[in-house]
């Protein structure tokens, strides 16, 4: 388990001023004390970490949300925001000393606009909500993360989640038009709007992604999409992991960008199948799911192609679906891949490297090595098109040591994923859960660079500390320190 | 120590810049120099010319990324992908015509520094979508890394993205990592000839909100449109609506008849071949209506589609400007008729409601406007914040963008 920073004494032992502070900003039922009312907040999606907050709040207007960071940056009181709680990585975990500040109350679309295909959402809008939105006019908003039905926009963008179809459509950075945010000073900022890029420096780049560090997003600008005329979708299995991987490098490789790419290993087709029954063939070590979309005749064409380069690589089942209803089930096993690899153990606990895609093979046989060595099962499910691997480790957190012995597996997988030229996390975010692995990617230089950048937004660190980075620099530290040779200068300061 | 300093590699930018430092001496940093035109103009101490930190280090084409030096050429990357079947997406303009600058110029670190995306923004997205890892020495000396060799990330900040459109202001970039895609096999354009832009911009909207996949939407007035020669288009005389799909034949052949029955009832309806499309594309692009040899002031607007005529025809009221339309109206180049920018008629007309950049400027006039989008009071402080968190001392290519930042 990480440390989380130490809790402030000072501010806890006012914690009743606070509440009655924070109460005459929001009135009625807006701030919640007791331990009860508490506890739905006390963890998100990665729920081997609790931790109850000193106070939750839920704000319904940006003038709050402004008066409330406001009060607390005055009154040196740390701040978590919190969407719908969905993170896999510990993003929205509370702090015992600090406001949670939930934008659950921050629920409505507030305009839709077709002619210039932008949507304007509150950030408690579910990611599902917006594509539902305008879904009768045949359009929809693009990335869509597995949780999209309960992950709210401003935790999208937060997170810059991405989704099965991102490699084709991006991430939510690619589909951001604009923001309305609060610094932790109060001050409300508003950066793009239905127009392309910003003027000045591309601010949006650096809060897509910023884990609720930077400031609170009160409104988000999307960018929408006509929906597809048809999408069919292939079901291909392949004897060996490598053959598949040939298999989506050869459909790159021919100029094809698929709608989505999946691949799930053995043991994720056999829990997927039992599940839901989708139809997967259980003779195969890799299967991928291919969709095509666009007009029929480029999908027929396509379907064609893919086939072609599908057998050449040695597929030895290939199916194409043939209806709608076909091609939804054999989505089916994948997206319900987590919950049904979940009904294996009692836990899982899941992972989000990114790999340069011809290290596949390598990353596999690591993982199966890794899964020998700490005696915890593992599946694989990945974005196959854009690297991006899921390994679910199985584990019981009621046997003594399994989910210390689940984290350690995790990190030593994620530890490959860099040393093979990937990347921590492709889409799940930083949190608690990877903190600590920063500086397997990044040196002392690197880490510096991007808290200074945060002390821009925050110069006293009170908006969601102890996420992302592995150490805390005080702001005027980090002002005049000058890394050598990528060592760090100050050796005393505490680290997690 | 002045004058121009031509570094070997990354040790010798960092000895550069940490020497500049100490001394709190200011530093312009120059590729090629097709952009120095861009911007407000500033006398710095130093010229740091990175044209021979150059050359691409890795190319996957299935992996979709390349990496390269700063100083590559954008034209040996744009060769070496056009050989594999793969382009850079965002159809980064060459300003030799528009600017009178040497053909087939310009850095990729340039490009990415100024983030101006082509036509293809509005399918395709912007240069900074692009970008997937950066390595870069910062005002304090420091060599820095953000990003990664995969296309799927979100391992800290992402200030790869976030250094795209910085002007050089934030830090010097050595290597990059870009995302690129497999190049369509075909191409065709959709034309409504006749139509004025608000009537345009209707037509592209429909065109744009159908499933069509446009690729590119523009609209050029009459005067503009004429500039085009070599189309048979240009030599319709009239207004020209440009739709652009791409993809293989069979799915434009489909897209192209499902968009003429949707466009027919705004005009009569032309069409461009593969060979014209090209061509016709590329003068949209780089802006060759207003490539006349002359210094007369350009703006480049992006606003929202619907505001865009309206925006470029109160330009044109207030100044006599020429104007046309990129990004399905939402972008919009307009061409004063003399060398006085006229910034105030400029960010009236547009009433905050995107960002207005001066292109193109008399070297005698470029003081006389901002050429950036003023920012409230804020957003400039944010801004002003964030640069001093990479340059504290403010001596990469200072007041580029604004004063003081």
């Amino acid at each position: 388990m990480v440390a989380m920073p130490a809790l402030d004494q000072d501010v806890l032992a006012r914690r009743a001023a606070v509440v009655a502070a924070l109460s005459a900003i929001v009135p009625g039922e807006g701030v919640i004390d007791t331990e009860t009312g508490m506890r739905p907040y006390e963890s998100d999606g990665l729920t081997a970490y609790r931790q109850l907050p000193m106070v939750v709040v839920l704000p319904e207007t940006v003038e709050q949300v402004s008066q409330i960071l406001k009060y607390c940056y005055e009154q040196n009181i740390k701040v978590v925001p919190r969407g719908a709680g969905t993170s896999l990585s510990g993003g929205a975990l509370p702090l015992g000393d600090g406001v949670l500040l939930g934008l659950s109350k921050f629920n409505r679309v507030l305009d839709i606009d077709y002619e210039n295909r932008a949507v304007v959402a509150q950030p408690g809008v579910t990611n599902l909500g917006i594509s539902n939105a305008v879904s009768d006019r045949g359009f929809y908003y693009a990335p869509d993360p597995s949780s999209q039905i309960a992950c709210t926009i401003g935790g999208n963008v937060a997170e810059n989640s991405g989704g099965v179809h991102c490699l084709k459509y991006g991430m939510t950075t690619n589909n951001i038009l604009g923001v309305e945010m609060v610094l932790i000073t109060g001050e409300i900022v508003r950066i793009g709007g239905k127009f392309l890029d910003s003027g000045g420096y591309d601010l949006l780049a650096l809060i897509c992604g910023s884990e609720g560090l930077l400031g609170v997003v009160t409104e988000v600008t999307v960018r929408i999409l006509k929906k597809p005329e048809t999408a069919r979708a292939l079901l291909v299995g392949f004897p060996t992991s490598e053959a598949a991987g040939d298999c989506v490098a050869k459909i790159i490789g021919a100029g094809i960008i698929p709608g989505g790419m999946e691949m799930m290993d053995r043991p994720a087709i056999m829990a997927a199948e039992a599940f839901v029954h989708a139809g997967y063939p259980l003779d195969v070590e890799a299967l991928l799911i291919v969709e095509l979309d666009g007009p029929e005749a480029e999908v027929n064409q396509l379907l064609e192609s893919v086939s072609k380069i599908a057998e050449a690589c040695g597929s030895s089942t290939l199916r194409v679906s043939t209806s709608e209803k076909e091609r939804l089930k054999f989505w089916a096993g994948r997206k319900a891949a987590f919950p049904a690899v979940g009904r294996l153990a009692p836990d899982y606990y899941c992972m989000d490297g990114t790999i340069p895609r011809r290290r596949l093979p390598d990353v596999l046989t690591r993982i199966r090595e890794l899964s020998e060595k700490y005696g915890l099962q593992v599946a694989n499910v990945f974005h196959a098109g854009d690297g991006n691997l899921h390994p679910l480790i199985l584990y019981d957190a009621n046997k003594a040591d399994e989910l210390d012995r689940a984290e350690k597996f995790g990190s030593d997988i994620l530890r490959y994923c860099v040393e093979v030229g990937g990347v921590l996390t492709g889409e799940h975010g930083v949190g608690v859960e990877k903190r600590d692995l920063m500086p397997t990617m990044f040196n002392e230089i690197d880490l510096a660079q991007q808290q200074r950048v945060k002390c821009a937004f925050d110069d006293r660190g009170l908006l969601n500390p102890g996420k992302v980075f592995p150490t805390l620099h005080r702001c005027a530290e980090l002002g005049r320190m000058h890394v050598k040779g990528g060592k760090v200068p100050f050796p005393e300061l505490p680290r997690f | 120590m002045t004058g121009t300093i031509t570094p070997r590699d990354e040790k010798d930018i960092v000895e550069a810049v940490t020497a500049a430092a100490s001394r709190e001496q200011t530093m312009e940093i120059v590729g090629h120099g097709t952009k120095a035109g861009i911007g407000r103009a500033s006398q710095t101490e130093i010229t740091l010319d990175l044209s021979q930190i150059k050359g691409i280090s890795l190319y996957e084409p299935d992996e979709l990324i390349l990496s390269a030096k700063g100083g590559t050429p954008v034209a040996e990357i744009e060769k070496l992908l056009a050989d594999n079947n793969q382009e850079l997406s965002f159809e980064p303009m060459d300003f030799d015509a528009l600017l009178n600058v040497q053909a087939g110029r310009g850095t990729l670190a340039g490009m990415i520094a100024a983030n101006l995306s082509g036509p293809r923004r509005i399918k395709a997205g912007a240069v900074r979508d692009y970008a997937l890892g950066v390595n870069a020495v910062s005002g304090r000396g420091e060599i820095f890394k953000s990003g990664g060799r995969v296309v799927k990330n979100v391992t800290g900040y992402d200030l790869s993205k976030f250094v795209a459109g910085s002007w050089g202001t934030l830090a010097v970039m050595t290597d990059l990592t870009i995302k690129v895609l497999p190049a369509s096999e075909d191409a065709a354009t959709v034309l409504v000839l006749g139509l004025d832009a608000a009537k345009a911009r209707e037509a592209m909207s429909a065109a744009m909100g159908s499933s069509c996949e446009v690729s590119a939407a523009a609209h050029l007035p009459e005067r503009a449109a004429a500039k085009i020669t070599g189309t048979a288009a240009a030599k319709a005389g009239r207004a020209l609506t440009a739709l652009r799909l791409e993809g293989i034949p069979v799915s434009i052949a489909y897209r192209k008849a499902k968009l003429e029955e949707l466009l027919k009832s705004f005009g009569r309806l032309g069409a461009l071949d593969r060979s014209e499309t090209l061509s016709f594309w590329r003068a949209v692009r780089d802006v060759l209506p207003f490539a006349d040899k002359t210094q007369r002031a350009v703006w480049r607007i992006s606003t929202a589609p619907t505001e865009g005529p309206k925006v470029g025809a109160a330009i044109t009221a207030a100044t006599g400007a020429e104007v046309f339309y990129d990004w399905g109206g939402g972008l919009v180049w307009a061409e004063m008729p003399g060398l006085l920018p006229e910034e105030n008629a400029i960010r009236e007309a547009l009433g905050g409601a995107g960002h207005a950049t001066l292109m193109r400027a008399d070297p005698t006039m470029r003081a006389s406007a901002a050429p950036f989008e003023p920012l409230d009071a804020g957003l400039a402080a944010l801004i002003q914040r964030v640069k001093v968190s990479f340059d504290p001392k403010g001596i990469l290519n200072p007041g580029r963008m604004y004063a003081g930042v």
